[in-house]
């Protein structure tokens, strides 16, 4: 995508070479990256002029996907986590704009060249936003995704207790996605270790309403399906008599205090026996 | 005989405000000095109500509000939506009864938790449910 006449991207050339100087400073100037230490500043606008002139030399001014921009995505790469991660401001690289023109206004050159290689300088520094904002897209689009995985990890680990005995600790405020995820990763792992007995301890459950119930009961239903007893464990007091106020009713659901006595429940019904041994 | 309310609201357009409500509902009831139990009651039933707000009311908001009585403090919780409205509160407030394949228990039972419950609705204009729960003692500040 060549935007530029040769003759005016070697005058573009000419200039940047001759102002590289007043370029890196007036960019330092504005302050773009909000750098504690100017020396810093310096490096990072001198390395962004580097790929501009890449750039406007191979007629890529307009190609964010062009070998000149790549020295401006190692620039913005820390900077884009940073904002990410809650430090430091957005760089404004529209500022970028103004002194590279004026200092293009005043450079000595062909008049006829004057208005194109405006077009030129600007559209560079509109490629660097675009550029900037598409890092700032896929920064924030990859945040999501992970913070998305790790709670619907975190939320849903399935525990081998023993052979054919499997347990799923329940962990706070269970909403419709992440009870869905709970309920899939039982399921699968139920098959997977064709798993007897599931235990859903719901320990750290602050509350349960007539939603959780429903979904502890579907759960328990699909399990049973799959040729595996759900035993709840972990209701905690305060729950116990709340939900009995409430008029849920688990039904046959076979129900444990603690995840031990769910554990060893889980192993009786599995043929297995805990026993002490005689010769110590 | 009583002193001014605190108020507090949320607002309940999503999931999310569920969830800010059981919170909130859980912050009052601490600071009132609600017993466990008396909290976990609270809590259950606010997000009872809560979601029937959004699930079946479309949507609408949540007052806290803090009674100062005789001998006693009262936390009241208000939902209030501009939804469809109950044409049939008895049947609504059946256990079991559900337009939604729930398990028809969130109003009944949140009645049941609560110490006073009060339900104002009519066909078209919304639904306001009130519960009201009492602690023993003066609010601890
Ligand atoms: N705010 C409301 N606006 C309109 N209809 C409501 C409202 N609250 C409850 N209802 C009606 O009353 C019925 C019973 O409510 P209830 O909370 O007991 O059951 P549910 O919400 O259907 O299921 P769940 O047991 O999961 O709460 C609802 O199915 C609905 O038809
Ligand atoms: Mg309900």
């Amino acid at each position: 995508m060549t935007l530029t006449a040769q003759p005016v991207r070697e005058e573009l050339a000419e200039f940047l070479r001759a102002r590289w100087q007043d370029i890196v400073r007036a960019w330092s100037a504005a302050a773009v990256f909000g750098h504690a230490d100017p020396a810093d500043t310096e490096d990072e606008c001198a390395e962004l002029l580097t790929g501009v002139a890449q750039a406007i030399r191979e007629g890529a001014e307009g190609d964010p996907a062009d070998e000149g921009f790549s020295a401006a995505r190692s620039v913005f790469g820390p900077l884009v986590a940073g904002v990410a991660a809650g430090q430091g401001g957005r760089p404004d690289v529209a500022a970028l704009k103004a002194p590279l023109l004026r200092l293009w206004s005043e450079h000595d050159k062909p008049a006829d060249m004057a208005a194109d290689g405006a077009v030129a300088l600007s559209t560079v520094v509109d490629t660097l936003r675009l550029l900037l904002l598409e890092m700032e897209l896929e920064s924030s689009a990859e945040t999501i995704r992970s913070q998305r995985e790790q709670l619907t990890e975190l939320s849903t680990p399935v525990i081998k207790l023993w052979d054919g005995v499997l347990a799923i600790p329940l962990i706070g405020t269970l909403d419709s996605m992440r009870s869905q995820a709970a309920t899939e990763n039982l399921l699968e792992q139920i098959v997977a270790q064709q798993a007897r007995v599931a235990i859903l301890d719901i320990t750290g459950v602050p509350a349960v309403d007539t939603m959780v119930a429903q979904h502890l009961l579907k759960t328990a239903m699909a399990a049973r399906l799959m040729g595996a007893e759900c035993i709840i464990s972990g209701i905690r007091p305060q729950i116990a008599q709340t939900m009995v106020q409430l008029g849920i009713d688990l039904g046959e659901l076979a129900t444990r205090a603690s995840l031990a006595d769910a554990l060893g429940y889980a192993l009786h019904e599995t043929g297995m026996a805990v026993v002490a041994d005689q010769h110590r | 005989m009583t002193t001014v309310p605190t108020v507090r609201e949320v607002p309940i357009r999503a999931e999310i405000g569920i969830v800010q409500v059981r919170q909130a509902v859980r912050e009052v009831a601490v600071s009132v000095g609600f017993s466990l139990v008396d909290q976990t009651k609270l809590v259950t039933a606010a997000s009872e109500l809560a979601r029937n707000t959004l699930k079946h009311g479309g949507g609408g908001v949540a007052e806290i509000e803090l009674e100062q009585r005789v001998g006693s403090t009262a936390l009241r919780l208000r939902f209030h939506d501009k939804g469809p409205g109950i044409g049939d509160v008895e049947l609504a407030l059946r256990d079991g009864y559900s337009s939604a394949g729930g398990l028809g228990l969130g109003l009944s039972g949140a009645r049941r938790l609560a110490d006073e419950f009060d339900l104002e609705t009519a066909r078209g204009e919304g639904t306001t449910v009130t519960v009201t729960f009492v602690a023993a003692g003066p609010a601890a500040r």
